[in-house]
């Protein structure tokens, strides 16, 4: 381990270079998820209003699901938080415990946003209906499938967190996904805001 | 290493307080869009800068973004991107915005 000149406070997952080179490379790659979702929201508000005749946004969206969804996802956010507070201070058990959570809460939101997606279609708004319908899926499509994947990716984690415990190693990949995590949430409070409450009130 | 509980306190006050504020946020901006009686543009801006004072909380509360030694180049990277998010975001409404007299256009 290439662990030299820290303090013995340093958080596990900062201790070995590797560890502090992953973690910045993660906060550049989430740059770019920036920038690939700055694209999506550009194209949903170019083609908002483009309904071609079809269901327009105001009629479908419904406030007692969106802040469902919202809540899930805003709750998920601060329970991961909650596993690496855990994490510090080296308890295992809680890390895990608040990690399963996030997971559980994570599903529900997934479930949900299915759901709510089915529901749409059925209504006669699909991705092919309209512009408007298109960007609106392929944007809130391409973050559910980014939760999808995060909760994936954490459930592998959790798993080699059984088999070896917390190590430099382990506590990297812990804190690097909660990145992730979090960051899905950022993501969410704009589609949030711009997508289901601008597409209610506007 | 054993004597690091002592420099985390028990209680994770931050999350908390973060946690509480983005369900006092999310809810202020559903008020501010059904119940204030602002002007459209009105409701965007305050819509908006609520959501970006939201996710500032999520970067700094949660996900720590100023605790490393590299925190500078984590920030610098968040704000560059945050440019081109803007850049790209605005760009195109505003490039999209000429020659639509004829069409239906929300706002």
């Amino acid at each position: 381990m290439d662990a030299v000149e820290h303090s013995p406070n340093t958080p596990l997952e900062y201790q070995t270079e590797t560890g502090r080179l992953n973690i910045l490379g993660f906060w550049i790659f989430l740059g770019a998820e920036i920038a690939l979702f700055s694209t999506l929201f550009a194209t949903y508000f170019v083609l908002d209003g483009r309904t071609a005749g079809g269901p327009v946004p105001a009629d479908l969206f419904e406030v007692k699901g969106v802040l469902i969804e919202t809540f899930l996802l805003l709750t998920s956010s601060f329970t991961c938080g909650l596993a690496i507070h855990y994490m510090r201070r080296h308890s295992l058990k809680g890390l895990v415990l608040w990690i399963g959570i996030t997971l559980a809460l994570g599903l529900s939101f997934l479930g949900f946003e299915i759901y709510e997606f089915i529901h749409y279609i059925h209504e006669g708004a699909a991705l092919t209906t309209s512009a408007y319908w298109s960007a609106f899926f392929v944007l809130t499509g391409t973050h559910g499938a980014h939760v999808a994947m995060g909760i994936a990716w954490i459930a592998l984690i959790l798993i080699q967190l059984k088999q070896r415990g917390l190590t430099p190693d382990t506590s990297r990949k812990v804190f690097i996904s909660s990145l992730y995590w979090h960051f899905l949430d950022v993501v969410w409070i704009f589609i949030f805001t711009a997508v289901y409450l601008l597409g209610m009130v506007m | 290493m054993a004597n690091n509980e002592q420099t985390h306190s028990h209680f994770p006050w931050s999350h908390v307080i973060g946690f509480a504020l983005s369900i006092i946020l999310t809810l202020f901006a559903l008020w501010v869009g059904f119940e204030s009686g602002l002007s459209n543009t009105m409701i965007i801006v305050v819509v908006v800068a609520l959501a970006l004072f939201q996710a500032a909380i999520q970067l700094l509360m949660f996900m720590h973004i100023s605790e490393s030694e590299d925190s500078k180049y984590q920030v610098g990277t968040i704000l560059y991107s945050l440019f081109i998010a803007v850049a790209v975001v605005a760009g195109s409404i505003w490039v999209m915005s000429f020659g639509m007299d004829h069409m239906h256009m929300p706002m």
